[in-house]
C-alpha cells in the first residue's frame, strides 16, 4: 500500500501545536527585535491544519520530493510562522528559529527559495504566489507528477493587480489542483482594509473570476480541515478558502491594535503578558 | 549602405526569426523545455513552437507579471521555461517578478527579451528596449546574452537552455548579417575576437558588431588596424579579453544599441579603469528617447552608425597619441 505522506494528529495535539507555534514566533521575533508577529498569528490555525491535520503531503527528509504538495507563503511577511511550522514538521532543527533575521543565517526576514528546506518560493513583494502555484500545476501536468498546491495570501495582498491576473489564468487553465487560502484578518499595515482600500464584495469578485469560494472561521482547525477537504472534491474550477481571522490572534493587546503589523514585542513585561495569554489559551 | 556591407558580410533574415528557429530546435530536443508567451508569439517568433508543440506552449495573455511567475513556477516543477515577450514589457511590467521569483530565487528560467534597441523603428519608443541591459544589470544572478548574428543567436539559445540558472537573452527585429561560420564556438562569458588589430579595439554587442566591422574596414583604408571584440555576454563579463585588449591596443571604443547609462560601455569602462586604464570613447544612446522612424534614419539621427564608430575611433587614437 502506498505510504500516506500526510501527518494527521488528534485535535488536542493540534491545539497544543498552535500554542507552541505562537510561542516560537514570539520568541523568534522578540530575539530578532523585529518581524511580523501579528500577521503570523492570524494564520497559525490555517497552517496547523495544512501541515498536521492530514492535508499536505510532504517529506521533511526529502524536501525536493518531486511529487510533494507545494505550500507557497505568498504573504511572505508571515515568514516567522512558516519557519516555525517547517521546524515543527521536521525540516530543520527548532534552534534555527532563534537566528531569525541574523547575518549569516538562512532564516531570512522574508522567505528566500533555496535558503531553508521546505520554503517553496521567494516572497515578500506581494501578489506573486498564485502565479507561481499555477506554474507548478501546469508544470506537473507536463512532468506527469500528481500534487496539489496551496497558496496562502493576505487580504491587503488582494489589492495587487497580479492577484487578479493570476485569478483569471487559474480559471482559464482550470487549475483545480490549486487552492488559495485567504487570511482575511481585515487589517493591513496602515489600518483596516475597508478604510484603506476596500475589497468587498470579495466573494463576488472571486466567483466572477470563475472560482469556487468557501468561507470559514480561520481559527477553527477542524472546520478549516473539513472545508479544505470539501474543496478538494471540486474538479472544474480553482478553489479559494476565505478564512475569517483575527490579526494578532492569541494576544489581546496585539489583537486590538493594528500598529503591531511589522513589530515585535520588545518590552519584557509585554513579553511575559503575551506568553501567559498564549499558554492559558 | 546596408549593415555589414562594407565588411563583406552576407545578409540574413531578421534576428527574431533565427530565435524562433533555434527555440523550436531546443523544444524538439529537450522534453523539459516549455515556452510561455505574452500574446506576442507572432512578433517574438515563438509561434513556430506553438504550432509544433502546443502542449508545451502557453499564452498567458497580456499580463507580464503573471507570465514571469507562472514560468518561474514551472521551473520549480523541474522544467526549463522560456519566458518570452518584448523586453520593454517584461522588464517594465514584470521586473519585481523577475527579481523575486527568478533572480533572487536563482531559478533555472530563461527569458527572451525581444525588440531590443531602436531598430524596431516605426512602432516607436514605447516598444523599444533601450534600457533593457541596464535593468537586467540590476539582477545580479542573471546571465545576460546579446548575440550579434544568426550563428551566435542560434548557439546562444542552446547555450542558455543548457546553462543551469537564470539567463536573459536579447533579440531584435532587425536582420543582422552573418559574421561567423557555422562552426563558430560560442561559450557564455567568453568574448569573441572577431577581427585582429593592434591600434585600437572596438568592443561591441548585438547589431553594433557588424557596424564595428564596417568601421574597421574604413579605418583600414587609412592604415589603422582595429581589433573588434564581440562581447556577446554582458554578465559574466569577460575581464580577460577586455584587459588584454586594453594592454595590447591602448585605446577602446565601445558600441551598443542601448543607452550609454548603465549599458555595456560603462561595464567595460569599469573593468578597464581597474585593470589597465586607457583612453575610451562610447557609441550608444545619450540620455534620450527615440521616436518612430525607419531604422536606418534613426541609427543616423542618434549616432549609431559605422561612421559614428569610425569617428570615435579616430578621436580615441588622438587621445592615445596625446597620452603616450
Amino acid at each position: 500500500m502506498e505510504k500516506d505522506e500526510t501527518t494527521k494528529l488528534p485535535l488536542e495535539e493540534l491545539t497544543e501545536i498552535a500554542k507552541n507555534l505562537r510561542l516560537d514566533i514570539l520568541k523568534a521575533t522578540t530575539k530578532a527585535g523585529s518581524g511580523h508577529l501579528s500577521s503570523s498569528y492570524s494564520s497559525v490555525e490555517l497552517l496547523t491544519a495544512l501541515y498536521f491535520n492530514g492535508i499536505l503531503r510532504y517529506r521533511p527528509d526529502e524536501p525536493q520530493w518531486p511529487e510533494r504538495d507545494r505550500f507557497i507563503m505568498s504573504k511572505g511577511h508571515a515568514a516567522p510562522l512558516l519557519y516555525a511550522v517547517l521546524a515543527k514538521a521536521g525540516y530543520f532543527p527548532r534552534e534555527e528559529l532563534w537566528r531569525l533575521r541574523e547575518a549569516n543565517s538562512p532564516v531570512q526576514g522574508h522567505p528566500i527559495l533555496g535558503k531553508m528546506p521546505g520554503v517553496e518560493a521567494t516572497t515578500g513583494s506581494l501578489g506573486q504566489g498564485i502565479s507561481l502555484g499555477i506554474g507548478h500545476i501546469l508544470g506537473g501536468r507536463i512532468t506527469g507528477k500528481k500534487y496539489r498546491v496551496y497558496v496562502l495570501i493576505g487580504d491587503g495582498e488582494c489589492q495587487a493587480g497580479q492577484i487578479w491576473e493570476s485569478a483569471m489564468a487559474a480559471s482559464h487553465f482550470n487549475t483545480h489542483e490549486l487552492m488559495v487560502i485567504l487570511d482575511y484578518n481585515k487589517f493591513q499595515e496602515m489600518g483596516p482594509v475597508s478604510r484603506e482600500m476596500g475589497l468587498e464584495p470579495l466573494v463576488d469578485k472571486w466567483q466572477s473570476f470563475g472560482w469556487q469560494t468557501v468561507e470559514v472561521d480561520g481559527h477553527d482547525i477542524e472546520a478549516v480541515t473539513q472545508k479544505i477537504h470539501s474543496l478538494q472534491e471540486i474538479k472544474d474550477k480553482p478553489t479559494i478558502l476565505i478564512a475569517h481571522t483575527i490579526k494578532g490572534k492569541g494576544v489581546s493587546f496585539v489583537e486590538q491594535d493594528y500598529t503591531w503589523h511589522g513589530r515585535a514585542i520588545k518590552d519584557p513585561e509585554q513579553y511575559k503578558a503575551a506568553e501567559k495569554e498564549i499558554l492559558c489559551g | 549602405m546596408r549593415l555589414g556591407e562594407r565588411a563583406g558580410l552576407q545578409e540574413s533574415k531578421p534576428l527574431r526569426d533565427i530565435f524562433g528557429d533555434a527555440l523550436l530546435e531546443v523544444v524538439e530536443n529537450n522534453p523539459k523545455v516549455v515556452v510561455l508567451d505574452g500574446d506576442l508569439g507572432n512578433s517574438t517568433k515563438t509561434e513556430l513552437t506553438r504550432k509544433a508543440f502546443p502542449e508545451r506552449s502557453f499564452n498567458i495573455g497580456i499580463a507580464e507579471s503573471n507570465l514571469v511567475c507562472i514560468g518561474a513556477g514551472m521551473a520549480g516543477a523541474g522544467l526549463i521555461p522560456w519566458i518570452t515577450s518584448f523586453s520593454s514589457f517584461l522588464l517594465c511590467n514584470g521586473y519585481d517578478q523577475i527579481r523575486l521569483s527568478v533572480a533572487i530565487s536563482n531559478l533555472n528560467a530563461k527569458i527572451l527579451g525581444s525588440h531590443g534597441g531602436i531598430t524596431l523603428g516605426k512602432d516607436g519608443p514605447t516598444q523599444m528596449g533601450i534600457e533593457d541591459l541596464a535593468l537586467v544589470g540590476g539582477l545580479p544572478t542573471v546571465v545576460i546574452l546579446v548575440p550579434s548574428d544568426p550563428v551566435t543567436m542560434h548557439k546562444a539559445v542552446k547555450a542558455a537552455t543548457d546553462y543551469v540558472g537564470p539567463v536573459w537573452l536579447r533579440s531584435s527585429r532587425i536582420a543582422m548579417p552573418y559574421i561567423y561560420p557555422q562552426d563558430q564556438e560560442f561559450i557564455i562569458g567568453k568574448a569573441i575576437t572577431t577581427r585582429e588589430g593592434n591600434d585600437l579595439t572596438i568592443i561591441a554587442n548585438g547589431m553594433m558588431v557588424a557596424s564595428a566591422l564596417d568601421a574597421a574596414v574604413a579605418l583600414q583604408e587609412d592604415g589603422i588596424q582595429a581589433r573588434v571584440i564581440d562581447l556577446h555576454t554582458l554578465r559574466p563579463i569577460d575581464r580577460d579579453a577586455i584587459t588584454k585588449a586594453a594592454k595590447e591596443t591602448g585605446a577602446i571604443v565601445t558600441a551598443e544599441e542601448h543607452l550609454l547609462h548603465g549599458g555595456m560601455g560603462s561595464n567595460v569602462a569599469r573593468v578597464v579603469s581597474e585593470t589597465c586604464p586607457v583612453p575610451m570613447r562610447f557609441v550608444g544612446l545619450a540620455d534620450t528617447y527615440v521616436e518612430s522612424g525607419d531604422p536606418d534614419d534613426l541609427l543616423e539621427k542618434y549616432h549609431l552608425t559605422s561612421a559614428d564608430i569610425e569617428a570615435k575611433a579616430r578621436e580615441v587614437l588622438t587621445a592615445k597619441r596625446e597620452t603616450a
